[in-house]
């Protein structure tokens, strides 16, 4: 296509934890600082910044870029922030790659930080005023009702049951034990879901991904600089991001058409036509367990209410033929928003390098894609990496 | 490299209240508008869309949620940027730049006449630690005006006469929300407010929606009569910390104009550029801004105010459209305003306003306190 | 990378650490207000709530009903062509029994949170609770009826209608 290619060079994170001693400035610091030591560069070989982060009423902090721009190391660079809601993460990724690709600069820092912890007395409050104040927020609109009306649709269209979607928060739980920064990562079992506490049936409390703060950070470099860093970069192939309506009564919610849009763009970039199987390893957004399955479709991984097939016959286990959620996702790991979206991509990048340790998925995968989602169910950003 | 252009601009407003319309109608208005301009529709020509707009200053958690129906965006690319309007241009021009997209829509506005706690808005935009203090945050304005009056010794009766000249200026814009005949007497006499800033350095806030569209070189000769082009851009951000900062020279505005004049390829800004719609959300900021993005020399803008240099029939006109403190101030679409008045004057379509002969242009933004960051961005007509 | 790096950096906290002050923290209540524009949609349609009446729009265009009305179609990216009535019964796209609040605390009663398919308007659905019915009963596909509140009452608002109840057709 004649675009100037970009990679991504160095990468690193903090811990995902319930609640950090770090403030937001200190955990984005602690992920740039390691993303630069990780490919041998200071804060003067880096030419631009880009954050990612979530709704700043976590912190109550009213543009909350500029307060974070000293930790992401945006100190007198230019510095800009995207906010696309759950789907940051990974548009903060694309966000670095047009930074790039424009041709204005040749490294930029991308960072996504999240500390959820601050909001009293829970995270999930900072969400009410996500919604539309005249037509659903007088209803105490809360979270999980969109989680729970789109599990119960997805699940009721394609005739699946509750058990079979455990088993996503069972794989990625377990997944998680290998991953140094998780903070739910154990070893359940499928009664242990179903046995949860009901929080909004039919979402019970392990089907969901914890709240979390952390922070992620990667260096991204043009072609040229790239090749003088590091001998195994890692090519930026394909970006896509879509947004559908908020009308939540217009569309069905059994399907998420804007993640297929966002998808396609991204393949299309890619050359990629036949993504089931071109594509080696997948991390799709996981913060409810029926989230992979549904996810995945859209990422035309496999056909509409098939996900849960692959899952079955263990296709997407770490040893299976195209593993999803290698990481332990957020399910596993943990969910700070956007610093997740952006640790879904930071793990495709340590899997194509063959650096992911004991997660490391066999054979030599070559080409993955991550994808972030969120807003009011609406959001799909994709990004496809490869070597 | 492939050039970019403004081929569309629409706007509604500015004025200080707008209860007719919710804010998705103001958009949509002001999208309409754009797109007729450009000759485009958005469901078919628009490859992306970019929004600027802050949540806190609309009131919610998740602004973006709300950003596609309005637009011409459902199914399509659209991410939000909080930022201000023109981090949105310049997002567009990246975009365009890359070859993934040849049309982007760019889109902010204010409703600011929605948001009923406007000190606490802006109080909550402080650092944590700082909050227990409780101080009212336009202190900050305060000590930075103190600061650069000191330092550069600039005064405050100069700093008046930008309020003057910036309100009359408004008199021929009619989408000026607060365009006045004062006197600079009038500005002194006002109430104090953060000594040195009295009430009328202060540009009050006002409602609206602008919406530009951008596109690449191939779909700009075709599309439009006159494009105007994108000749460079900057943005850049100082450290956000109270304790850390230079309080007297707008550093980010030198850094951000000093990208924006090497893209351009502009050795002598004052001699290359024609005119300026710089920040000026306070009086001084308008003084300041122009040392910083070297359109005269330090400590000068006082005097280049005083002599008349930045009158609309003067060397060197700087806030034609009367700039925040004629028009209102209008959150993040403020530097999309300035843009707004680059654009139309390099057309040659500011009416009564009009400057003869101009040829290039320049737009900056401040993200307002307590930011220390903000954007420039320089057009051309050929 | 990821094996050589051996301190992942992050000090996690416990409740304990704050019980017993081990750190230091400092306490914000945020004070935002707005009061935002209905402007000329929403306006409508909570007039007509007021009234005890479900209004939403028409495109002709792409021939939806759009509701809660709005003066422009999304998707044709047009102006709307005409207010229409709707009926106040409908039918339940999707549903959950939430046992949780918006802040994430437990409540005795259960919410009935639903996304009901207004009749007349080919299935376009609103956001609203369903009442009057065990949890256990209410199905993907089951008819219900609105309950308002009384003339006196009403403001204007979603509120306006205080839940949906199973409709009995004959």
């Amino acid at each position: 296509m004649g675009m100037r290619r970009v990679a991504i060079v160095g990468a690193g994170m903090t811990k995902f934890m319930r609640r950090a001693q770090e403030t937001g400035k200190e955990l984005a610091w602690e992920a740039a600082k390691m993303a630069l030591d990780s490919c041998g560069l200071t804060l003067k070989d880096v030419d631009c910044v880009v954050m990612g982060t979530a709704p700043d009423a976590f912190d109550m902090i009213h543009m909350k870029a500029e307060y974070l721009s000293d930790g992401a190391g945006a100190w007198r660079k230019p510095y800009v922030r995207g906010f696309l809601g759950g789907g940051t993460g990974v548009f903060t990724a694309c966000h670095a790659w047009y930074h790039i690709a424009s041709g204005l600069f040749d490294v930029c820092l991308a960072v996504a930080e999240e500390k959820m912890s601050s909001c009293m007395p829970h995270p999930q409050g900072a969400f009410f005023t996500c919604w539309d104040q005249f037509t659903e927020s007088p209803l105490g609109t809360s979270l999980l009702w969109f989680f729970a009306w789109e599990m119960n649709r997805y699940m009721t269209i394609h005739g699946i049951s509750e058990r079979d979607i455990a088993l996503v928060s069972v794989k990625n739980k377990k997944n998680a034990l290998d991953h140094p920064c998780a903070q739910v990562a154990a070893d359940i079992t499928v009664d242990d879901v179903m046995n949860s506490e009901v929080m909004a049936w039919p979402v019970k409390r392990l089907d969901v991904s914890p709240t979390s703060d952390g922070a992620v950070a990667l260096v991204y470099a043009a072609e040229e600089v790239a090749k003088r860093i590091t001998d195994k970069p890692v090519w930026v192939e394909g970006v896509g991001w879509c947004l559908d309506t908020m009308y939540i009564g217009q569309r069905d919610l059994y399907y998420p058409k804007y993640v297929e849009y966002a998808a396609r763009m991204a393949y299309r970039m890619a050359g990629i036509k036949e993504p089931d199987k071109e594509i080696d390893i997948a991390e799709p957004y996981d913060p409810f367990d029926y989230k992979e399955l549904h996810n995945a479709e859209g990422l035309l991984l496999c056909g509409k209410g098939e996900a849960i097939k692959l899952l079955l016959d263990g296709v997407t286990q770490r040893t299976g033929r195209q593993p999803w959620c290698p990481s332990g996702g957020a399910l596993g790991v943990g969910n700070a928003i956007a610093a997740t979206g952006l640790m879904k991509v930071a793990e495709i990048f340590w899997q194509l390098r063959g650096e992911a340790g004991k997660r490391q998925v066999p054979g030599k995968p070559r080409r993955g894609v991550a994808q972030a989602w969120g807003d009011e169910m609406q959001v799909g950003t994709v990004i496809v990496l490869g070597t | 490299m492939r050039r970019v252009a403004i081929i569309g601009v629409g706007y509604v407003g500015f004025r200080s209240i707008s209860p007719d319309l919710s804010f998705k109608e103001l958009m949509f208005e002001a999208a309409v508008r754009a797109y007729e301009d450009a000759g485009v529709c958005p469901r078919r020509d628009i490859d992306a869309f970019v929004t600027c707009e802050e949540d806190f200053a609309e009131g919610r958690s998740i602004y973006n949620i709300h950003t596609p129906d309005n637009l011409g965006a459902v199914l399509k690319p659209i991410h939000t940027l909080p930022a201000e309007g023109i981090y949105g241009i310049i997002d567009a021009y990246m975009l365009i730049r890359t070859g993934l997209m040849d049309t982007v829509a760019v889109e902010s506005h204010s409703k600011a006449s929605n948001m009923l706690t406007p000190n606490y808005l802006i109080a909550h935009a402080m650092d944590p630690i700082n909050r227990p203090l409780r101080f009212n945050p336009y202190f900050i304005a305060g000590m930075e005006m103190n600061r650069y009056l000191s330092e550069s010794g600039t005064t405050k009766e100069q700093c008046a006469l930008v309020t003057v000249k910036n309100k009359a200026n408004a008199l021929l814009n009619s989408s000026a929300a607060y365009a006045d005949r004062i006197s600079i007497e009038d500005v002194l006499n006002s109430e104090m407010m953060f000594y040195p800033l009295s009430r009328l350095d202060i540009s009050p806030p006002a409602d609206g929606g602008i919406v530009f569209v951008v596109a690449c070189e191939e779909k700009a000769k075709v599309l439009s009569k006159k494009p105007i082009w994108i000749r460079g851009v900057g943005w850049c951000s100082d450290t956000p910390n109270l304790e850390t900062r230079e309080w007297g020279e707008a550093i980010y505005a030198r850094l951000a104009g000093e990208m924006a004049y090497r893209i351009a390829g502009i050795k002598d800004p004052r001699k290359e550029i024609d005119f300026a719609e710089v920040d000026d959300t306070f009086s001084y900021k308008e003084l300041q801004h122009l040392e910083a993005l070297k359109l005269c020399r330090r400590g000068e803008a006082g005097f280049m105010v005083e002599s008349g240099a930045t009158q609309r029939d003067g060397e060197f006109p700087v806030n034609v459209s009367g700039g925040s403190l004629g028009v209102g101030r209008l959150e993040e679409a403020t530097g999309l305003q300035k843009v707004l008045e680059v654009v139309l004057q390099l057309r040659g379509e500011a009416g009564k306003r009009q400057l003869p002969n101009v040829k290039v242009g320049l737009a900056q933004s401040w993200r307002g306190l307590p930011a220390n960051s903000g954007a420039v961005v320089i057009l051309s007509n050929e | 990378m990821s094996e050589k790096i051996k301190v992942w950096p992050g000090t996690p906290l416990t409740d304990e650490d704050f019980a017993e002050k081990r750190i230091l923290y400092t306490v914000w209540e945020p004070n935002l207000k707005y009061a935002w524009d209905t402007g000329i949609g929403y306006g409508r349609y909570f007039a007509e709530l007021k009234k005890g009446k479900i209004i939403g729009t028409r495109c002709n265009k792409c021939r939806r009903v759009l509701l809660p009305a709005r003066v422009f179609c999304e998707w044709c990216f047009r102006t709307v062509d005409e207010w229409v009535y709707l009926k106040d019964t409908g039918t339940v796209n999707t549903f959950s029994i939430a046992y949780t609040d918006w802040k994430a605390d437990r409540i005795k009663e259960p919410q009935i949170p639903a996304l009901i398919e207004i009749d007349g308007s080919d299935g376009v659905a609103i956001m609203h609770l369903i009442g009057e019915v065990d949890p256990q009963k209410v199905k993907i596909g089951m008819r219900v009826k609105a309950v308002w509140k009384p003339e006196e009452e009403r403001e204007g608002a979603i509120t306006d209608i205080k839940y949906w109840k199973p409709l009995e057709e004959e």
